[in-house]
């Protein structure tokens, strides 16, 4: 159904991009075939690095004209496979689309290219007293890929997802057509949000070429505090209790003391405790050190009164470094301290957290296999790594399956879905099938069709 | 066993202006924090008294406020601290600190430890430690990455000389300036802090001291001047490199190689 990239294919792509931004065949490094996790490989036949709006435009009108298959790749960060080109065709890889165009102070948004870093926006924002508040532990993945997968990060407890943060966007449509989605305004009632369908479509509909981002004024106080419990119990039972002390902090996460240890060993570096088996994470911002005291002291208070063992003040850069960097090594610090592990990223309930997570040691117990966690105890949004170790092949595909199907059915029976923020992308494509059903699905189906009639954006994703 | 820490209330920022006339740091409306230095200070003492038994005391010198970072050292472990705060000791150069602090040391009682961070984010002289040692009269260690133990009255220590390590033992009392990032500092414990009442902190002031000759401390027993403070160029040049992974390779070692780094 698809045509294979030909050597004209790839004379023609040099003639819109240039000739050292095409590469096809050996030239292609391997790194290109996979993303941090997804379980599935594949080459593309050409990697095509654009910088422009009409460059990217000019490649899709020849890709839709040939029948050619399109992935579009940001850093490759993705962990559910979204971007590997299962059906072969064009990589078209966005992160020399790295600029950052405009800073409106008066709108309080900032337009940028999507292969903007995370990590470079963040800076960017607070070097001019503002927030880019959305905070995905992967600050390497580019803006793109942060909203083709709506990510979400740490302070969506507070301030949301990123959804919440993109005003417009310019999309290429798979037939090259450049389309503005959204606008600079912070009412939208006109029609159905185009944008927002494009926002967490995991490149499937269309292509993100520019993002004009809110940003919201810097908080000038910020402050964590590491509570201990004595056990995971008490410690996720504490959420529900602080949001209804009314105090809204900016993050709350969730650790096990196992968790912590994998990051000690994986970062040569100790943490400040690791005493105690759980601890929650939270941060408080502010725009007064009397404000965030009062609400850092109200949490701390009722954490004391329901078990905590203590809360420890993590209020310097030093401080926060220390337990932060930590927190943000922990999927990386899982990953190496086994042979091979997949994720489940299902969001549940708040209040559902530590039932979800029991069972999780459950499923251990019975299938003999190891499965930490972390998350963000104050959205829901679990990460749960069921990790290989000594496994052979046979048993690790039959635990792994088995493992996914008793914890998706689990998220669902607690009214939880499947993905989180990490997306569906290739790998969980059939839990998604599995909770939404047929008429969801189909609809989406629909949607993906009107976008892409020829289904060459990103095929085999999210519901095909 | 007593142990002492010495610390030091900083900025709590690098980013602080320097007034172009007086050359003096601008402190007002700036958060101040503890020398970060000072919390593996700290650590290594905290340590130590868990390890082979003792108390934990600290010792600053400055204006009332730093009796902040005495309460921050209490809320991580130590029974107890002490503000040397005088105007006559304004003005102090590393000379003129130590030879303060050493006075106000001895109004502390007996001590078996004194440990003292590597440096201050402030002033960045890393010499304090060792001048009030000099002033003590005891042995002093600086850059001790670990203490391996302690018997018989002997500290056996692991130190830097930067390209190679030495393993030694010294008689105490005596005084160690720790390296930095020789361990993880607790955290402070806000079970503690809510309990505080400043019963915790001793103010001593120069009348406190046995030395009343007050060309001995501030600015009148400093053997330095200040000619000029600044802030140091801020560099945040970024240089990417593109290319092959061989001419990428290149030129980075190039780079490094005209910059004097390999």
């Amino acid at each position: 159904m698809y045509n294979k990239i030909t050597p004209e294919d790839i004379a023609a792509l040099r003639a819109i991009v240039g000739d050292g931004e095409v590469l096809s065949g050996d030239e292609i490094n391997p790194d290109y075939a996979h993303d941090e996790l997804g379980g599935i490989e594949r080459m593309p036949e050409a990697l095509v690095r654009v910088r422009t709006t009409e460059e990217v435009s000019a490649v899709m009108k020849h890709a839709f004209e040939r029948c050619i298959p399109v992935t579009v790749r940001g850093s490759g960060t993705g962990l559910v496979g979204a971007a590997v080109p299962v059906e072969g065709g064009i990589l078209l890889e966005t992160t020399k689309m790295n600029k950052i165009l405009e800073l409106d102070k008066n709108t309080l948004t900032v337009k940028v290219q999507p292969g903007v870093l995370l990590m470079e926006l963040a800076a960017f924002a607070e070097e001019n007293d503002f927030m880019y508040p959305p905070d995905p532990g992967e600050k390497s993945a580019t803006i793109g890929g942060n909203i083709s997968t709506n990510a979400g990060g740490m302070r969506a407890v507070k301030y949301g997802v990123t959804r919440d943060y993109v005003r417009a966007l310019t999309v290429v449509m798979p037939n090259g057509e450049i389309l503005k989605l959204g606008a600079t305004v912070a009412k939208n009632s006109s029609g159905y949000s185009l944008k927002d369908l494009i926002i967490g479509s995991e490149g499937t509909l269309a292509i993100i070429t520019e993002a004009v981002l809110k940003l919201v004024p810097l908080p000038k106080v910020s402050t964590s505090l590491l509570v201990p419990f004595p056990d995971m119990k008490s410690a996720i039972e504490s959420v529900p209790k602080i949001f209804a002390s009314k105090v809204i902090p900016t993050a709350i996460e969730y650790m096990s003391r196992d968790t912590i240890l994998f990051s000690e060993d994986y970062l040569g570096k100790k943490f400040p405790d690791t005493k105690n088996d759980a601890y929650i994470l939270l941060t408080f911002d502010g725009n007064t050190d009397a404000q965030v005291e009062a609400d850092m002291n109200t949490v701390a208070e009722l954490c004391l009164e329901i078990g905590a063992l203590d809360a420890y003040i993590v209020d310097t850069e030093e401080r926060k470094k220390a337990v932060w960097s930590a927190r943000g090594a922990f999927l990386e610090a899982i990953k190496a301290s086994t042979t091979e592990m997949d994720e489940c990223d299902v969001v549940v309930p708040v209040n559902k957290v530590d039932e979800f997570i029991k069972y999780t040691h459950t499923i251990a117990d019975e299938l003999g296999v190891r499965i930490p966690s972390f998350g963000h105890a104050g959205d829901g949004n679990l990460h749960v790594y069921i990790c290989r170790d000594a496994l052979s092949d046979e048993d690790w595909a039959a635990t792994l399956e088995k493992c996914f199907e008793l914890m998706y059915k689990k998220s669902e029976e607690l009214g939880g879905l499947v993905s989180g923020e990490h997306g569906i992308g290739y790998a969980k494509k059939d839990y998604l099938k599995a909770q939404l059903g047929e008429t969801p699905i189909s609809i989406m189906k629909g949607i993906k069709r009107v976008f892409d009639e020829k289904n060459i954006l990103n095929p085999g994703k999210i519901c095909f | 066993m007593k142990i002492l820490v010495c610390v030091k209330q900083v900025p709590g920022s690098n980013n602080v202006e320097v007034d172009p006339v007086t050359g003096v740091l601008k402190r007002n409306g700036i958060q101040s924090k503890i020398n970060p230095y000072d919390l593996y200070g700290i650590e290594t003492a905290l340590s130590i008294a868990e390890t082979y038994g003792g108390t934990v005391e600290s010792i600053t010198m400055g204006p009332p406020q730093a009796k902040a970072v005495i309460n921050e050292t209490v809320c991580m472990g130590a029974e107890r601290g002490t503000v040397l705060s005088d105007r006559k000791f304004a003005g102090a150069d590393v000379l003129a600190t130590a030879y303060t602090l050493s006075q106000g040391i001895k109004k502390c009682g007996e001590y078996d430890l004194i440990i003292c961070g590597k440096q201050t984010t402030d002033g960045d002289t890393a010499q304090v430690g060792a001048e009030v040692a000099e002033y003590l009269g005891i042995p002093n260690v600086s850059n001790v990455l670990s203490v391996d133990a302690i018997k018989d009255g002997r500290i056996f220590l692991t130190a830097s000389l930067d390209e190679k390590n030495v393993k030694m033992s010294v008689a105490m009392p005596c005084l160690i300036s720790v390296d930095s990032d020789v361990n993880t500092p607790r955290l402070p414990s806000y079970k503690i802090k809510k309990c505080l009442t400043g019963e915790a902190v001793d103010v001593l002031t120069f009348d406190n001291f046995e030395d009343k000759d007050e060309k001995h401390y501030g600015l009148a027993g400093s053997a330095t001047q200040v000619e000029r403070i600044f802030p140091p160029e801020k560099n945040d040049q970024k240089k990417n490199v593109t290319g092959t992974k061989e001419e990428q390779t290149l030129e980075i070692f190039e780079l490094l190689r005209s910059e004097k780094m390999i």
